[in-house]
């Protein structure tokens, strides 16, 4: 499709309210009240000449540009900043209107650079269609005067550039620093003539900037432009497709110069990001043609031989014959598969029924694993679906947010941005967390408690908050009564109001003060709508599972469940981790979550697809790893995921990986588990192909393809000749038919296709019968389960307890530059901000230990050491030390343990006993590691024909 | 540019707690960093945006928003001189010019001994003894060379 262009009205249209009737040139328009006249005036196509204003900001009337004519009003009202009134009569083409505007136009003119045929922004410029809007033909004021002509340029954000000398200090940038972003980082430096835009008198790069591009899109010249637009020039259509980076799913509009992607710009009509961003989607998409793809299927007998290119043919035919040779001398059961959150859902679907069709067993998991699987068990236990509660928008209404193990500016930074807006209009906060996060106190944001646990205690603090609600009789007895399940509510009341669970009884084991988890009980039943926003830091617990079912009981108890502004939502961490759990990624479950066991269910898929299908779950990805090391479980088909990097207990991973016989990685890179490889596939980024993702509020959102597959296939033609390669025929000539079958065998996906996907944008599941335009709030009226299910939440601690060996408690998470195991972001420009995993300690632990800021420190737990830099930070508790696992070479998870969640098999990466200590040298791990990078990712230089 | 003691930053954080409790008590705090200081210091501004939850950027937006914020010491008397309409219709422009020729400074500078900073301003409110101006804080009506050359045999011998 063409270039699109979205209508810009300037100011925002408010949503609701009683409408106003007035006549703009001539014509009766009816728009909402609060409504600005050039909004009103855009609603009729009359787009009345501006600079200052765009409709995701506030009006803000400084340009002078937008005046208009109201009648029975003295002078010229600027339209942005006067809101329509019923009856107004407006003119915004009069001659004296147009005087006016060319002689603002002039003023303009008089300080910016002619350059406008050289110009990066040539084609794309405000300024430039304003002087054309109102017919500039000279400027009486010369140019000699004095001038910014020879302001210099800032080029320190390897994204974008700012251009001084083409700035009109509309300060539509500092606004949307602001108001969109929520990160204040930019200002009007000076005053009068001497005004220039400032990230606070130093450059980009070493400000308070994030790089997030709200600014460089809400730019209305060449003074902040992306680095691409300079380089490449104005792209010459749009493609709206999906980022593929975190569990948020912004829209965006890939704009296209042929097959070459110019830039990625946030679509105002996503309903996820409503045209805001962050710098991994808006400028982090270089991977994708990266020179490390690999893009010719390999195979070799042995890891320690080098690759050996081939065609998709013989890859493929070998992949199948190795599995076959492997089930007929292993069993059936000694293979299995991983489907990727990174791929669509379509994709997925079809690699879970290649498995249970196949290769005829349920060894299919998923990243969900050691992820979010707790939130699925937890959710569906005691609400009925396996997802969040809310829509993003939800959060607009909310009037207390509680924040648990969650770091969104980090991690969900879109959805962060809506937050914080929020949070300034005045939403009160609580934060869970044993960091001080970003969140707990930054420009304009101030959590009114924050309750800084130890990593491991955050049942017995549910519990005790919960207590505090039941004993002082904060529960909301009508929502309760006519809601839940009483006899199971009853039992839990009695429990939780035993003393043990009291603030005080836990305070030892917490360490957080009785006093503020009172105040901050009181708060969250009492503040109005009330909504839980969490993430892995509730999951990645041996009592994940506990902690999501006591967060949904704390929900239920007060009645914060089934209405706006409310709800427990999990901020899922990848871009399908949703849509890769609905479409039955895990061993017990098809797609919809309905188990193998039921035969109901079984049959309908064994008809359809024409086989017959196990009712007996298959192995979890730890299970498998543990046969693999047994000897019973010898072959992997892997699409698009890195457990080496990711998983748990690396060592252990990679020793199970060593132990199989047939391991196919399909990926974009040779990543750090394609060392253990046999049969590397090609892989294609999302850019590459057609299909779905589901974010975190059950959206499902259109993936488009913007250039042809790299390797020749896309990611679900790969599968789909995999399979024909092992005698199970598949056929589909386009993603769209994968979604039909989807749609043909899950109740929840029912109403779902492609046409209506293209019709509405988007669609949150369930879509079916009942729900035709899908479903933004869950549990409205009732619970999908029927009654709320109260579930008795007994804090067991973990056993990864510290002692004289290992003092400290390791915790981990992400930062927001780079993303998950780095494969993509590390290619990017966005290691500039975060070059290596660092350790995050408290000033008394370093001390202590002799550590200074910058030492090479060696991290060590029962199962394995590395060594990194130190970072000393007051944002950690003493006692409490932080990494990320976002660069192989760090190893982070060669220090977490087995550990897990009791229900879920979710690894506890959140709490690990350590020692920290100065060294001087990489630990043996990672001497290997170097070692063994170089050995187990030769390439032959012979490649095939 | 001086570099803040311990004492000096203990004193910072004094005088931004004495105002914080003030509705807008950026632009107090900076007046009264100023007045302990004689300017502004750099350092300072990262402390205040902590202590009022603001960012970097806002701060240093309200910091160049007003002449009157100093981000160096200034000498050890200031001479601030109108240069609004009123002053300029009374000849106020030829008499700056000429003591300025004759410091060897412009506008905002301090003489090379650190004895007078001159500083412009753009209305004191004294049009009626037009041209004026403001020494060490004290109003100076109907300047001429005289009393300017006065001025500097002041600063001169103090």
């Amino acid at each position: 499709m063409p270039l699109i262009q979205e209508l810009d009205y300037g100011t925002p249209i408010p949503v609701i309210g009683k409408t106003v009737s007035l006549t703009i040139d001539g014509v009766a328009v009816t728009v909402p009240a609060g409504t600005s006249v050039m909004a009103a005036a855009m609603t009729m196509g009359t787009a009345i000449p501006k600079l200052c204003a765009t409709d995701s900001l506030e009006a803000f009337g400084s340009c002078r540009l937008c005046l208009v004519e109201i009648e029975g009003r003295r002078g010229t009202p600027a339209s942005c900043t006067t809101p329509v009134e019923e009856g107004m009569v407006v003119h915004t083409q009069t001659e004296r209107l147009a005087d006016l505007r060319r002689g603002v136009m002039e003023l303009y003119i008089s300080d910016h650079p002619l350059d406008c045929l050289t110009c990066s922004a040539n084609g794309d410029c405000e300024l430039q269609d304003m002087a054309g809007a109102v017919g500039l033909r000279e400027v009486r004021y010369g140019y000699a005067g004095e001038n910014h002509l020879d302001a210099p340029q800032d080029t320190s954000n390897p994204y974008f550039t700012f251009e001084d000398s083409k700035c009109i200090v509309c300060s539509r940038c500092v606004r949307a620093c602001e108001e969109v972003q929520g990160t204040f980082a930019l200002t009007i430096q000076g005053r009068g003539f001497d005004s220039r835009v400032s990230p606070s008198g130093t450059d980009f790069f070493g400000s308070e900037c994030v790089s997030c591009g709200a600014c460089v899109q809400s730019c209305p010249t060449a003074a902040l432009n992306e680095n691409s637009i300079i380089a490449l020039g104005q792209p010459e259509h749009s493609v709206i497709t999906t980022c593929a980076y975190c569990g948020v799913g912004c829209s965006f509009k890939a704009e296209m110069k042929g097959s070459t992607v110019v830039r990625m710009v946030p679509y105002k009509h996503g309903k996820a990001n409503e045209g805001h961003s962050c710098v991994k989607g808006r400028f982090a998409w270089g991977y994708a043609t990266h020179r490390d793809r690999i893009t010719k299927p390999m195979i070799r007998e042995k890891i320690t031989d080098p690759w050996r290119e081939v065609s998709w043919n013989e890859a493929l035919n070998h992949a199948a014959r190795e599995f076959e040779r492997i089930q007929a001398k292993y069993g059936r059961d000694s293979i299995g598969g991983i489907t990727s959150s990174r791929c669509t859902n379509e994709e997925t679907f079809l690699v879970q029924k290649l498995v249970r069709a196949a290769f005829g067993n349920n060894n299919v998991d998923t990243c969900a694993r050691v992820c979010h699987s707790p939130t699925g068990y937890g959710l569906k236990t005691t609400l009925g679906t396996s997802a969040g509660t809310q829509d993003f928008a939800s959060v607009d209404e909310a009037d207390v947010i509680v924040v648990i193990g969650a770091n969104p500016t980090d991690g969900h930074p879109v959805f962060a941005s809506r937050m914080k807006r929020r949070l300034r209009e005045g939403a009160r906060l609580i934060i869970i967390d044993p960091r001080r996060i970003d969140l707990v106190r930054s420009p304009h944001i101030q959590a009114d408690y924050h309750l800084p646990l130890q990593p491991g205690t955050n049942v017995a603090m549910i519990n005790a908050i919960a207590h505090v609600i039941v004993t002082e009789g904060l529960i909301d007895e009508d929502y309760v009564r006519e809601r839940c399940d009483l006899g199971d509510f009853e039992s839990w009341a009695r429990f939780i109001a035993e003393e043990r669970h009291s603030p005080e009884a836990v305070e030892a084991m917490t360490g957080v003060p009785a006093a503020d988890v009172r105040g901050a009980a009181r708060l969250y039943a009492t503040g109005g709508n009330a909504a839980i926003y969490y993430g892995l830091g509730v999951t990645e617990h041996s009592q994940g599972s506990t902690m999501v079912m006591g967060m949904a009981n704390l929900a239920m108890a007060t009645g914060n469940i089934g209405k706006a502004g409310a709800g427990v939502n999990p901020l899922r961490g990848q871009n399908n981790v949703q849509g890769s759990c609905d479409m039955g990624s895990f061993p017990h479950e098809f797609s919809g979550y309905r188990h193998v066991s039921d035969d109901a269910t079984r049959n309908m898929f064994e008809t359809l697809w024409g086989v017959p299908l196990q009712s007996e779950p298959g192995l979890r990805i730890p299970n498998m790893l543990d046969e693999a090391v047994a000897g019973t479980f010898k072959g992997l088909y892997i699409q698009g995921e890195d457990i080496a990097q990711s998983d748990p207990d690396t060592q252990h991973v990679t020793a199970g990986l060593k132990a199989m016989e047939c391991v196919v990685i399909q990926d974009i890179f040779l990543n750090e588990t394609a060392k253990y490889a046999h049969v590397f596939l090609p892989g294609s980024s999302f850019l590459e192909k057609d299909g779905t993702f589901t974010n975190a509020e059950r959206r499902i959102n259109r993936v488009r393809k913007v250039m042809s597959p790299l390797g020749g296939l896309a990611d679900w033609e790969v599968t789909v000749a995999l399979s024909n390669a092992l005698g199970f025929p598949m056929s589909y000539s386009h993603p769209s038919e994968i979604m039909d079958e989807i749609a043909r065998l899950t109740p929840s996906f029912a109403g779902v296709s492609y046409e209506k996907l293209d019709q509405l944008g988007s669609i949150q599941w369930p879509c079916n019968e009942a729900a035709p335009q899908g479903t933004p709030m869950m549990h409205v009226d009732r619970f999908v389960r029927g009654k709320g299910k109260f579930m008795i939440t007994e804090f067991v601690p973990t056993e990864e307890r510290t002692g004289p060996r290992f003092p400290l408690i390791l915790t981990t998470g992400r930062i927001l530059s780079q993303y998950n195991v780095g494969a993509q972001t590390r290619r990017t420009e966005n290691s500039r901000w975060h070059e290596e995993d660092v350790l995050e300690i408290h000033p008394f632990d370093a001390e202590s230990r002799g550590i200074l800021d910058g030492d090479l420190v060696s991290l060590e737990s029962r199962s394995g050491d590395i060594a990194l830099r130190a970072l000393i930070s007051e944002r950690m508790q003493p006692g409490v030390v932080y990494t990320t696992f976002h660069h192989a070479k760090t190893g982070a998870n060669v220090i977490t343990t087995d550990y897990s969640d009791w229900a879920t098999n979710c690894p506890e990466y959140k709490v690990t006993a350590v020692q920290v200590r100065r060294t001087n040298r990489p630990s043996d791990w990672q001497a290997r590691f170097f070692a063994e990078d170089q050995e187990l990712k030769r390439i032959s230089a012979n490649a095939a024909e | 540019m001086p570099q803040l003691s311990q004492a000096d930053l203990k004193r910072v954080s004094e005088i931004i707690a004495a105002h914080s409790s003030l509705d807008g008590p950026a632009v107090p705090i900076l007046h009264a960093l100023q007045e302990e200081f004689g300017y502004v210091p750099e350092e300072t501004l990262s402390l205040l945006a902590s202590a009022l939850n603001l960012s970097r950027a806002e701060i240093h937006g309200t910091v160049t928003f007003y002449h009157d914020f100093r981000s160096k010491p200034a000498g050890k008397h200031v001479l601030k001189l109108c240069r609004a309409e009123a002053c300029q219709a009374m000849n106020g422009p030829q008499i700056a010019e000429a003591l300025l020729t004759q410091l060897g400074i412009t506008w905002g500078e301090t003489t090379p001994d650190g004895a007078l900073t001159v500083e412009g301003v753009f209305c004191l409110g004294l049009c009626a003894c037009a041209p004026s101006g403001l020494y060490d804080g004290e109003p100076i009506g109907r300047l001429n060379a005289e009393l300017l050359e006065a001025v500097v045999q002041e600063v001169r011998g103090a």
